[in-house]
């Protein structure tokens, strides 16, 4: 189907009320799944979600942005834009993670980062920065999966992965189309231009080296093929998760350093 | 008659005589060291004319309001490193033009022309105080020092050498943040410097950022935040959503002071705030072993 969408079109269909979230596909790759919640410092933020699952008998961490499946659930989960609260929980899992050597694994799919008074007072720059530096010195291996939208810095904050993978109607970006068309050219209108020569389809960020991946999806991924599309996604999850079973943590530390050194 | 004394562009504000100057093809180069063109400069701030020497003998700090002008890499460097101890790295790297977005290569070109800077970010080695660091400061008129691949690749270089030499780092930012011309691959510089940070860090070794203004964006949110020790200017502008991006999120108008330098110390985000005059002191006291 790639050929007959466009960037636009893809970023319609990534951002389209029907499409699965985070926890549609934990719960349709993952078995007893258990959320876990908060930052220890401040809250909890609904914007992430993470915890425990098992993938094959074995124990792995999952962590995803969550958008809302309805306009009320949308409102709480603030439609899955992170506070820093939500960058410090994802850490405080992953670091558990780590400690019970486990596997990560992220779901990417979010607008951004929330831009908003209390984020900046409790330094969202600094939580996606504190994200960025600790993930690279995991010694687990961590895959990341962008689902839907990956919006720049809030979705790199779950991504410093050592395989990033993408669904073939993701999208993945510096910023939202609308606003590189107002910042280049001062008309947010010009967004389906703007995905245009953004680079930011499967395709593109295949080529870019910035993902491995691509899951293919036939029609756009829904109640109708949800099923289908994620048994074969927990397949390649369970073989990757088996890649790194004869590494030492030193040669997964630093295939992820090669992997970002590389841009 | 005093009139004459000034440029004819006197009447404009700082930013309006920028857009003139590089309107003008080949303009004397702007080498150290950087005098303002003018015998008198207006001050961005509180307006009055004020002797360009006393603003240099100042630190290019309004001597009338304390108004901070922002200062070019290479006055930087004279003004914190030792005379004469600064050895640049790396100072001309690949462009790189991911997207192949229209008009980049030019506006690059045209950028080097009209600032004297390769880049964004100027890198090396130096010593303060006789005591060896890596240093890396920012231009914020350099596409307002946004970061895209070579910019990344600059500091990134510059801390790996400083991990195997075993050297602090000091890195000055002021950035509007990631280069939107580079589209993902200015994203992806974010993890790149951060991880060579963390290897420092394992290293054992000191990272000392100063903030300066402004710093948002992707900058903000890698390794601007990731210092040992974070410095910043007085009143500088830090933060990582813009001001105008969140009045448009949240329908209203953002408290006086929110995002300066002092809210976010107030915050616990920053170690200290540091008058320009007193920044060399404080950092070669800071690199006390």
């Amino acid at each position: 189907m790639e050929e007959q969408l466009n960037a636009w079109d893809r970023v319609l269909i990534s951002r389209s009320a029907g499409r699965p979230t985070s926890l549609d596909y934990i719960s349709f790759i993952f078995d007893d799944f258990i959320e876990l919640h908060g930052d220890r410092y401040y809250g909890d933020d609904p914007a992430i979600v993470g915890g425990l699952a098992g993938l094959n008998g074995r124990t792995v961490t999952v962590i995803g942005h969550q958008k809302g499946r309805s306009t009320k659930e949308n409102i709480r989960r603030n439609f899955g834009m992170p506070s820093p609260e939500g960058y410090r929980k994802a850490l405080r899992l992953m670091k558990q993670a780590q400690k019970f050597n486990r596997p990560i694994i992220c779901f990417v799919d979010t607008p951004g980062a929330y831009c908003g008074i209390e984020a900046e007072e409790r330094g969202q720059g600094e939580a996606i920065a504190r994200n960025l530096y600790e993930m690279a010195g995991l010694t687990v291996p961590i895959l990341s999966i962008v689902i839907g939208e990956g919006g720049s810095g809030g979705a790199i904050a779950l991504a410093v992965a050592n395989e990033v993978w993408t669904m073939e109607n993701a999208t993945y970006s510096i910023l939202s189309p609308e606003g590189f068309a107002a910042i280049l050219w001062k008309d947010g209108k010009k967004a389906p231009e703007a995905a245009s020569v953004m680079k930011i389809t499967a395709t593109d960020l295949q080529n870019l080296n910035v993902v491995e991946e691509i899951i293919k999806e036939d029609q756009p991924i829904g109640i109708d093929n949800i099923e289908e599309i994620t048994a074969d996604m927990r397949n390649k999850i369970e073989a990757f998760i088996k890649k790194y079973d004869n590494m030492t943590p030193e040669e997964i530390v630093k295939e992820r350093y090669d992997r970002f050194r590389a841009f | 008659m005093l009139k004459e004394m000034f440029k004819k562009t006197s009447g404009l504000s700082m930013s309006e005589r920028r857009q003139a100057k590089k309107g003008e093809h080949i303009r004397t180069k702007l080498d150290e060291p950087q005098i303002p063109d003018g015998l008198f400069e207006k001050c961005d701030a509180c307006g009055d004319l004020i002797y360009a020497e006393d603003i240099v003998a100042n630190y290019y700090v309004c001597p009338h309001c304390g108004h901070y002008f922002r200062i070019r890499p290479r006055t930087r460097i004279r003004m914190v490193l030792d005379k004469g101890s600064f050895e640049e790295w790396d100072e001309q790297l690949e462009i790189s033009d991911p997207l192949e977005f229209p008009g980049y290569q030019s506006k690059l070109e045209h950028m080097k022309e009209v600032t004297n800077l390769e880049e964004a970010v100027m890198t090396g080695k130096g010593t303060i105080r006789g005591v060896p660091v890596v240093i890396g400061v920012m231009a914020s008129d350099f596409m307002m020092g946004s970061m895209g691949h070579v910019v990344g690749e600059k500091i990134t270089r510059a801390v790996e050498r400083a991990t195997k030499e075993k050297l602090p780092v000091i890195l000055f930012t002021c950035s509007g943040g990631a280069r939107m011309q580079e589209g993902i691959i200015s994203l992806m510089q974010m993890a790149k410097t951060s991880q060579a940070l963390k290897r420092h860090d394992e290293a054992g070794l000191l990272y000392i950022t100063v903030i300066t203004d402004p710093t948002t964006g992707g900058v903000t949110a890698s390794f601007a935040m990731l210092g040992d020790i974070i410095l910043a200017e007085p009143n500088a502008l830090i933060g990582f959503a813009g001001q105008r991006v969140i009045e448009q999120t949240i329908g209203q108008k953002l408290p006086e002071g929110f995002q300066r330098a002092e809210f976010l110390q107030d915050h616990g985000f920053i170690d200290k705030i540091v008058e320009r005059k007193h920044l060399r002191q404080i950092l070669s006291l800071l690199l006390r072993k």
